[in-house]
């Protein structure tokens, strides 16, 4: 297996804060790897050092067996890019965006026009060259900085959180696009996440992260599989719950993850066990639901944020489920903090680990 | 006592029948300010951007002293530099004083606080993440400081206009540095100091002249520039002088 890059025993601090310790990590030529770890536990700034816009405090980067310091970091960069959890574009034209590293790889006018419409075609914001970046929705800003990373064909690219608040729309095309461009370019990916479900479906390796260590490195299902304690501190991730699972006599499994919640799943379970429910698959009602999904339950809202054309609720009912409906559907239901809903998900969309 | 209504009408005259004397001292009040304004430009916006983007000891303090600079009185600058240029200061060998480059240095001097100032709040209100942006992009360490100054562009377009306003409406640092001479090889006198004398003389249809164009160059230039940053013109220039010449090569390849 060729190793793209390479940190050996990586240690990071601000201001004494030790943000990584002692990291050891090898990153496969070709493979998408997934850094899966709650917020602070170390992953942006790994990918920043892999970026090579932060130096590690102590211990080396070797990049394709090179070893990377202050006379090669300009080098380096060349081949390594980074795109960042929170958009930035430059506040001109989608165009010159895009354009803005070819330049400084002084690549020619046509060949630069060439490939600015094709990533853009790919990230499916064909014809938006002209367009103020700025002026572009969140979830198209996201893809134009992914657009803006891909033209370059580095070697290594690096994605921070790329799909965070994102409406789903946008979450599926940036999926694609990751697939695309790992298996036709065989562009070695690393990508840092916290959705659970994300990390299970793209990635072909998984890096554990926690207060600043990788506790775990393998393929998903391995690292799915052992229910490990370090995959059960996830429990802070969106719709991630830890309980215990008894079967019932439907078939069934219920899963007690607390304060009086209990999930109904289809798996049949006993024991430790982790659920996911995907914010998509959750229905958001005023009044309880007549229908087959077997989990139903009452609470009330306690967050709302803001996304594109969704807007993203934390509904607290007993314990916090993040749920997502369309601005259209929170204006309809004349939805405000504190009011008393319902949700409601089938046993079958609960993704048991 | 002034008749004010014979004289804005003299005034006016000498404005339409393009009084040579009247556009003499104002095409030399704009070259003197242009260039005071240049010169600023070369030194301020590289100090605005050290200032503005490095982490070291005593930048509160550097800031706040630029800012404190923009109150000064003119008179006091002008003593600072009457008493530099004069013959027994630190700059007499220079011989600046009572000459154009005078006036120019000693113009150039008063904006330097302005385009500093305003230039490193421009600077510094560009989101931080610019810098990193164009490095994993693959800038160098100047040309990310050079897309972090794009970013910045209109806050600095303002600072350069702010300081011609300031320097071609300066009287004092002109007055005391420059002399106000008419006539000769050293011709020192502008809009500003020809108003102030014009005055003490009874000359006011020449002060109203000058008056009314000094309020009209500003405007003009000041609409040129609005008109100019709208069509995106200025911007464009400003992210390389021969980006459009490059443009219109490439376009003909």
């Amino acid at each position: 297996m060729t190793v793209t890059a390479e940190l050996k025993d990586v240690t990071k601090a601000y201001d004494s804060k030790i943000v990584l310790d002692t990291v050891n990590l090898q990153i496969h030529k070709g493979e998408i790897l997934a850094l899966l770890g709650p917020n602070g536990s170390g992953k942006s700034t790994m990918l920043k050092i892999l970026a090579f816009i932060e130096n590690p405090a102590e211990g080396e980067v070797t990049f394709q067996g090179e070893k990377v310091n202050f006379k090669n970091t300009e080098k380096v960069r060349l081949e390594s890019t980074l795109v960042f959890q929170k958009t930035t574009v430059f506040g001109t034209s989608v165009y010159n965006n895009i354009a803005y590293g070819l330049k400084l790889r002084k690549v020619p006018k046509e060949i630069r026009d060439m490939e600015v419409k094709k990533s853009l075609e790919l990230v499916k914001l064909a014809g938006f060259e002209k367009r103020n970046a700025r002026k572009l929705s969140g979830g198209e800003q996201q893809r134009v900085a992914i657009a803006r990373a891909l033209v370059l064909k580095t070697k290594l690219l690096l994605l921070d959180e790329p799909t965070a608040n994102l409406d789903p729309k946008n979450v599926g095309i940036l999926e694609e696009v990751i697939e695309t461009v790992n298996r036709e370019n065989k562009t070695t990916i690393v990508m840092a996440t916290h959705n659970m479900f994300q990390a299970r479906k793209l990635p072909h390796r998984i890096a554990l992260m926690d207060e600043g260590k990788i506790t775990e490195v393998g393929a998903p299902a391995e690292v799915f599989g052992k229910l490990s304690k370090n995959l059960a501190r996830f429990a802070a991730v969106d719709n991630t719950f830890t309980g215990t699972a008894k079967v019932i006599a439907s078939g069934t499994s219920k899963v007690d993850v607390g304060n009086g919640v209990q999930i109904e799943v289809t798996a049949q379970k006993q024991g430790a066990t982790a659920v996911f429910i995907n914010p998509r698959d959750i229905i958001l009602s005023k009044v309880p639901v007549e229908s087959s999904a077997r989990n139903t339950f009452k609470g009330k809202i306690i967050q709302i944020s803001d996304l594109d054309s969704l807007v993203k609720l934390k509904v607290d009912v007993g314990k916090p489920f993040t749920v997502q409906v369309t601005k259209q559907s929170f204006n309809d239901l004349g939805l405000c903090l504190n009011a008393e809903v319902f949700i409601t998900f089938k046993a079958s969309s609960v993704q048991v680990f | 006592m002034a008749d004010i209504l014979g004289d804005t009408i003299h005034a006016l005259q000498l404005i339409l029948s393009g009084d040579p004397a009247v556009f003499e001292i104002v095409s030399r009040s704009l070259f003197f300010s242009g260039t005071a304004i240049i010169l600023a430009i070369l030194w301020g916006t590289p100090l605005a951007m050290l200032i503005a983007m490095k982490e070291f000891r005593g930048k509160t303090v550097i800031k706040t002293f630029f800012n404190t600079l923009i109150g000064l009185p003119t008179v006091v600058l002008g003593l600072i530099l009457f008493l530099s240029f004069s013959r027994g200061g630190p700059l007499g060998f220079l011989g600046l004083l009572y000459t154009p480059g005078g006036i120019i240095i000693g113009q150039a001097v008063l904006v330097t606080p302005i385009l500093v100032s305003i230039g490193v709040s421009a600077i510094e209100s560009v989101d931080p993440e610019i810098m990193s942006l164009a490095q994993t992009l693959g800038a160098s360490e100047s040309q990310a400081q050079i897309a972090v100054l794009k970013e910045a562009i209109n806050g600095i377009i303002l600072s350069d206009l702010a300081s011609f306003n300031r320097a071609i409406g300066e009287l004092g640092v002109v007055l005391m540095v420059g002399g106000n001479i008419e006539g000769g090889g050293n011709q020192t006198s502008v809009m500003t100091t020809s108003i102030a004398r014009d005055v003490q003389i009874n000359e006011f249809g020449l002060a109203i002249a000058l008056g009314i164009l000094l309020v009209i160059v500003l405007f003009t230039i000041n609409m040129i520039v609005v008109i100019l940053k709208r069509a995106n013109y200025l911007v464009e220039l400003a992210k390389g002088p021969y980006a459009k010449l490059k443009r219109s090569r490439e376009a003909k390849r």
